[in-house]
């Protein structure tokens, strides 16, 4: 089981001072945050990708290097990479790069952006969103596993005897997760190719995400991939921690009431009630966490999202401190669960190792 | 048994936009036989929540449940107050949170109340139009209310013969689809 961080990358004032971070010191807390995960001892940092104000991750792998140059173990992702309207061919080959800087600590996530405008902005069309996803990333499968290719498609200029460099580490192409709030041909792409699915799980209620990882399940069993509880499930989850319940609850309350998403709509009460957000002692986030297990199976990874609304770094690197205390607890307890037959998320040891042995 | 809903946008107590809704869902309720089980939706009382679902995404449990009675109704009743020219902006943000699909062939009758008469082509140019986007199936009599017909026969006649119109209309079993039911094999999106 891993666990990690993602993060959005937002710019927002600190409702309770006013203070607005400048992009610089965003970037740079997001590094922090990314330094600060390792250190706690969690496996994943992904990184959201933007164009538009107020976030800042527009070049995921221009961070995601920086930070596997001060980083030893940790893992480092994306949540998530537009697949939509960045080149596939330029994709194939950050990231590759970024493997081989990495020593292989790299996986992505494919999405399709949040917002229309950034179809035209990357001269795309937005009514070709399914089109596009599944277009590019089949070229972007095939770049990352064959040394010469010649492919011609709907949205980008043919290729003849093209090697996209370098070449993925090892011959191992970094894992892909598949993230999705709503479609399920995502869900169906990513059984089909035997990738991962990362349900978002924030904001929404349990109930919306629990039909589209179902469908990936038993369609990744139907490609034979394996059984639909070997299947490689991610989710999101969203917390705030302090010792005493009530001391985090008045603490993050301003946060929620401002925050863009939710603000200034339900309760505190009502949303995470209603949602998977947890506000708490870190014993009601242990218990909490533990009931996503019930309600979407065994499962592979678990993001949360920590560093949201405006909360200033100071406060998100003691919810990692938190974070790195419940963590182990959690780990022991998912792990004691899971049957011997469903496997851990692949990382680049496991996909090498499978490579070999095949 | 037919499942009929009613959704009410009136506001004050006692309302004569409900009181319209009941006359019409009496009607109905006659024309089917007495063979109909009427649910009643008063938007007032679920407001905070369709504004909380504009915010979030998403419906609170008990905004959750009133979509789940409309949709899986076999016929619907919407009635709206005319509030500066138009259906009220509550009575429009309810449907604006349903999904797009979730109406399809639905048979619907619109009804609205207002102070004066001279509103009275608000069906035809506010709601006939927004249930034509939702392709439901509007019932060829809308029923408008002024305050000076309350009590008139023809309101009266008006009323019982927009419920004939959707008893006809209601007595088909409607499903409603999920995103899950309606994903396209992935070869099929390659071939695309």
């Amino acid at each position: 089981m891993q666990f990690g961080v993602f993060t959005v990358g937002d710019v927002t004032t600190d409702p309770t001072t006013g203070v607005t971070p400048t992009e610089a010191e965003r970037i740079k807390a997001m590094v922090a945050i990314a330094l600060k995960a390792e250190e706690v001892g969690l496996d994943v940092f992904a990184t959201g990708e933007h164009h538009n104000p107020p976030f800042v991750p527009s070049s995921p792998t221009t961070m995601l290097g920086y930070v596997a140059a001060r980083t030893e173990k940790i893992i480092l992702s994306t949540s998530t990479t537009l697949i939509t309207t960045n080149d596939p061919v330029k994709i194939a080959e950050d990231f590759a790069m970024l493997q081989h800087l990495a020593d292989g600590r790299v996986d992505l996530m494919m999405g399709r952006g949040n917002t229309g405008p950034v179809y035209p902005w990357f001269g795309q069309d937005i009514r070709q969103g399914i089109p596009l996803a599944v277009e590019n990333y089949a070229l972007l499968h095939k770049l990352w596993r064959e040394d010469v290719v010649n492919w011609s498609g709907k949205f980008r200029t043919p290729l003849q005897e093209f090697t996209s460099t370098p070449r993925p580490l090892d011959g191992v192409p970094p894992f892909v997760w598949h993230g999705s709030i709503r479609s399920p041909e995502i869900a169906e792409q990513a059984a089909y190719y035997g990738d991962g699915f990362f349900a978002n799980h924030i904001f929404w209620p349990t109930y919306h995400f629990q039909q589209l990882i179902q469908l990936y399940r038993q369609r990744f069993e139907h490609y034979g991939h394996g059984s639909a509880d070997q299947a490689v499930v991610g989710l999101g989850g969203q917390v705030f921690m302090r010792r005493n319940s009530q001391d985090a609850v008045r603490e993050f309350r301003p946060y929620f009431d401002n925050a863009p998403v939710y603000g200034h709509g339900p309760s505190l009460e009502d949303f995470t009630s209603q949602t998977p957000l947890t506000v708490g002692s870190p014993q009601e986030v242990i218990d909490k966490t533990l009931t996503f297990r019930e309600h979407f199976g065994d499962y592979q990874r678990q993001l949360f999202l920590m560093d949201h609304a405006g909360l200033p770094l100071k406060t998100v690197l003691e919810q990692l401190d938190l974070l790195g205390e419940i963590v182990p607890v959690l780990r022991k307890e998912l792990d004691a669960k899971r049957p011997a037959h469903v496997p851990d998320a692949p990382t680049h040891e496991s996909l090498k190792q499978k490579k070999v042995s095949a | 048994m037919t499942a009929i809903a009613v959704v009410t946008a009136g506001l004050s107590q006692p309302s004569s936009t409900r009181l319209l809704a009941d006359q019409l869902a009496a009607a109905t309720r006659e024309a089917l036989g007495g063979d109909a089980e009427v649910a009643v939706i008063e938007l007032r009382d679920i407001a905070v929540d369709v504004t909380n679902n504009m915010l979030t995404g998403f419906p609170s449990p008990k905004l959750s449940a009133a979509v789940e009675t409309v949709t899986a109704a076999d016929a619907l009743i919407a009635v709206t107050p005319v509030f500066t020219a138009s259906y009220s902006g509550l009575f429009k943000s309810f449907f604006d949170v349903l999904d797009k699909d979730s109406l399809v062939g639905k048979p619907v009758l619109i009804a609205a109340t207002g102070g004066t008469e001279r509103h009275s082509l608000v069906l035809d140019y506010q709601l006939r139009p927004m249930f034509a986007y939702l392709r439901a199936e509007v019932t060829p009599t809308g029923v408008y209310a002024a305050s000076s017909d309350f009590g008139s026969p023809s309101l009266h006649d008006r009323v019982r013969r927009a419920g004939a119109e959707l008893a006809d209309r209601a007595t088909g079993v409607r499903t409603t689809s999920k995103p899950a039911d309606t994903f396209i094999p992935f070869e099929q999106l390659l071939a695309q």
